[in-house]
């Protein structure tokens, strides 16, 4: 055990890609770790996967649990909340990982697709960290990290939806941030580059050969990359950092 | 227990201090020290614990633990 191993980790979005690195990232012995996933396209794909998650983390020796919820649902993430304190009494660490893609050029991108990620990848860390943030605000203590990206800073062509979002996101984290400092909760933001995940997998060579060359580590990112810099935002070593944005994207950003 | 022991005990919890403290005249921002977020957690608690709704103008005139509990008698 560590020095941060007693404690309740709750992750958005924990079945796959970066999200369950992240569950992967925080589990050993004594941690709880509980997460959500949500995909009414292939449900029985998505709990297949949210029980491979809970596998690797028990072979970890933490508790693992996951649940079925939209983030950008009010009673839902309040539900998922109350299984969390139901079962542990506590949150200590949020991650707010939960994000999907609808990619279109501006001149023909559908309001649906601007409505569907905004509400998941902008209205769902809203409304996990209000639920997380009011309970870490009575312990005294808590940890959230958001899971941004570089496009949120610099933009990227074909993305305008996930790109707002992200870039809201940001400046969530840097309000939450000063709202809750005075309650020893700390909020910071994950900006990842180039990272091989399924959400990246289905891009063509000549995308992928483009976005490598503009990496100065010559290489893409793994969802362990990211999950090892979440992982300290929420420990010990993180106490004085809140409202920052830490890019994990191989240098594509500086 | 009575209303105003109630809103007395949810002021105590809430702000952290002791329940003697809590005494009519007290000013929540003045006496009790509390700050903005703790006055939206206490209005939060009562709005709870009475199942009422506090909009935000009349939360703005909830000053003292007089004003809570006339507040709550009233609503």
């Amino acid at each position: 055990m560590t020095e941060n191993s007693d404690r309740t980790v709750v992750v958005t979005g924990g079945s796959r890609g970066i999200g369950r690195a992240i569950c992967k990232a925080f589990a050993e012995p004594g941690t709880r770790i509980f997460f959500n996933y949500f995909s009414p396209a292939d449900p029985e794909g998505e709990k297949a996967a949210a029980e491979e998650t809970i596998a690797l983390v028990r072979q970890n020796g933490a508790e693992a649990q996951g649940m079925w919820a939209n983030v950008a649902v009010p009673a839902e993430v309040s539900q998922f909340f109350d299984q969390v304190m139901e079962a542990t009494g506590r949150v200590d660490v949020l991650v707010n990982n939960a994000g999907i893609l609808r990619d279109a050029l501006m001149a023909r991108m559908k309001e649906a697709d601007w409505d569907a990620v905004l509400s998941v990848n902008l209205k769902g860390p809203f409304l996990c960290t209000q639920a997380a943030a009011r309970i870490m605000a009575k312990q005294r203590s808590g940890r959230i990290v958001n899971m941004a990206s570089v496009v949120g800073v610099i933009g990227n062509i074909g993305q305008a939806n996930y790109v707002a979002a992200k870039a809201g996101l940001i400046g969530l984290t840097k309000t939450a941030a000063k709202e809750y400092a005075s309650r020893g909760v700390t909020v910071n933001a994950v900006a990842p580059g180039f990272i091989d995940t399924d959400m990246t997998a289905g891009l063509p060579e000549k995308v992928r050969t483009a976005m490598l060359a503009s990496i100065p580590l010559g290489r893409s990112g793994s969802p362990e990359d990211v999950a090892g810099v979440v992982r300290f935002l929420a420990s010990d070593a993180a106490a004085y950092l809140t409202g920052q944005v830490l890019h994990v994207s191989g240098g594509m950003v500086m | 227990m009575s209303v105003e022991d109630k809103v007395k005990k949810i002021i105590a919890e809430k702000l952290s201090v002791d329940l003697e403290e809590v005494v009519p005249e007290a000013s929540f921002v003045d006496d009790l020290g509390a700050d903005s977020l703790d006055l939206v957690e206490l209005i939060m608690s009562m709005e709870e614990e009475f199942d009422i709704d506090i909009s935000d103008e009349d939360a703005e005139k909830l000053v003292t633990v007089q004003n809570a509990i006339d507040y709550i008698k009233a609503h």
